[in-house]
């Protein structure tokens, strides 16, 4: 056996080394649907408990919902199970151009190209349309999959500090001498909820001459009024070249991401892309779901204006209660408190009320920057929020913090 | 070397501070560890001392414990300086 005892040994080391550096991740088993309200096995082997969930990205409500589930079961039905065969060779049917050209329509891009997942279309569209004579300009803040597809591209990369226009700018000064220039951010950032500047970023990516790619996984279906995303948020539809999403969180929640924009980049995607020349096919019953996701919020604004309710709804009533949050208007309403250990105590104790929410502590986030991470959903009733706002008041007050800006809380708990 | 110091922490403190930002570098700060560069970022600070000493630092020696401090930085530059 070729997996000797030193060979075993070797991974116990390090895993042994993650679980002492605090950031091994726990198994936690649904026993349910996606929903407001879940029944969770943790730790392994516990009763299921009933508890709500506020820390899905299932923004509209829609991973559960009866009308996508029927239109799942359906392209099941008509269209199969799966492909067996990427799609470029015969894993193309109509409803991938379907729901390709809904998704062009909704977000108001000439083209798209569907990839098993975000992730792999952020790994692979910047190889698919740059090469060593370009420049890519980063957010310093960006999602872990655009730095991968980054990294997977052979042009040069740069960064600039996090939404800080000043410095993007010197960062395009300074690259004028390459052929093209792409700028590249998150839409919403999904650890701090905030919203890039992309007024802001049109114009200098206008002045510079300049692309701008936006990954709007954390917006698309309900930033916006009418859910579009950040772009339309902003209202700069137009000026953005190339949008990449998920069907993975507000729409739908199953799988499967895409890439959005300029007629000329999709199709190269579509040529040289790797994920998407090399794995199967987004299979039948998510294509279909998914279609049906992007009928329903284009013909209403319900689920995110219920979305943007609550939202409002449950940072006044944390505000009143005390907690220190970071300011916003998206969904994802980081509790900041700044000491790792206090923010994992603060979540279990949390979970022990019924509320489902993690702790988030370096290197996922910045060091010295713990915080809890709430995410509200359309599927939220107020009640789901007073009881969750509660919860934070009683478990907050146990440990003393509410009332407590920044300082005060690292002059009690440290960083 | 005192000079190379002052220009590096300079360049490090305007490139990856924000101006309202609480963090103070010296010389023997840890820039990695603590988060204030991480590995993606880091490569400004490559491309930086590359142009500004006129050296090619291969990947092999860009490691985050080279770039760790000013100092291990500074005593990197200087081994291409000679």
């Amino acid at each position: 056996m070729a997996f000797s005892d030193s060979t075993r040994g070797l991974f116990t080391d390090e895993i042994e080394k993650i679980k002492e550096d605090g950031l091994f991740k726990e198994k936690r088993f649904i026993c349910s649907e996606q929903d407001a309200e879940i029944e969770v096995e943790y730790p392994e082997g516990a009763p299921h408990a009933k508890v709500l969930n506020f820390c899905a990205n299932n923004y509209l409500g829609l991973s559960s919902h009866p009308d996508v589930i029927k239109a799942a079961h359906e392209g099941l039905d008509t269209r199969g199970y799966g492909m067996s065969s990427v799609r470029f060779i015969c894993g193309t049917q109509d409803i991938h151009r379907e729901l390709q050209d809904k998704v062009s329509a909704f977000l108001g891009m000439e083209d798209t190209l569907l990839f098993p997942s975000c992730m792999d279309a952020n790994s692979g569209v910047f190889e698919a349309i740059l090469g060593q004579e370009d420049v890519i300009i980063a957010d310093r803040l960006i999602h872990a999959s655009l730095v991968d597809g980054i990294r997977l591209c052979s042009a040069e990369y740069d960064t600039f500090k996090h939404m800080n226009m000043k410095h993007l700018k010197k960062k395009l000064e300074l690259h004028q001498d390459k052929r093209t220039r792409l700028v590249v951010t998150d839409g919403v950032f999904s650890m701090d909820g905030d919203l890039a500047p992309l007024d802001s970023m049109v114009d200098l990516c206008n002045q510079y001459d300049a692309m701008l790619l936006v990954d709007d996984s954390h917006a698309s279906g309900f930033i916006g009024k009418t859910g579009r995303g950040t772009h339309e948020h902003f209202g700069v539809i137009d000026g953005i070249d190339i949008i990449t999403t998920t069907f993975g969180k507000g729409l739908g929640g199953a799988s499967g991401g895409c890439v959005s924009g300029r007629s000329e980049l999709i199709e190269l995607c579509r040529q040289k892309a790797r994920p998407y020349l090399f794995s199967n096919s987004l299979a039948p019953p998510i294509v279909s779901g998914s279609i049906k996701v992007i009928d329903l919020i284009s013909s209403s604004t319900e689920r995110r204006d219920k979305l943007e309710w609550n939202t409002k709804y449950f940072r006044e009533k944390m505000e009143e209660a005390g907690l220190d949050m970071r300011p916003g208007e998206t969904p994802i309403v980081p509790v900041m408190l700044y000491n790792a250990k206090l923010a994992n105590d603060m979540a279990r104790d949390m979970y022990a009320e019924g509320i489902y929410v993690i702790g988030f502590c370096f290197p996922v986030v910045p060091a010295g920057k713990a915080r809890i991470r709430v995410q509200l959903s359309a599927a939220h009733e107020k009640e789901h929020l007073d009881k969750c706002v509660k919860a934070f008041r009683k478990i907050g007050e146990k440990y003393g913090i509410l009332g407590l800006g920044k300082n005060e809380i690292i002059e009690k708990y440290g960083r | 070397m005192d000079e190379m110091k002052e220009v590096v922490l300079e360049y490090i403190t305007d490139e990856y501070l924000d101006e309202d930002d609480e963090d103070e570098v010296s010389y023997d700060s840890p820039l990695i560890s603590s988060g204030i560069v991480d590995s993606f970022s880091m490569v400004s600070l490559k491309r930086f001392l590359e142009t500004k000493y006129s050296i090619k630092l291969s990947d092999e020696e860009a490691t985050p414990e080279a770039f760790d401090t000013v100092n291990s930085i500074c005593i990197l530059v200087g081994k291409h300086l000679g």
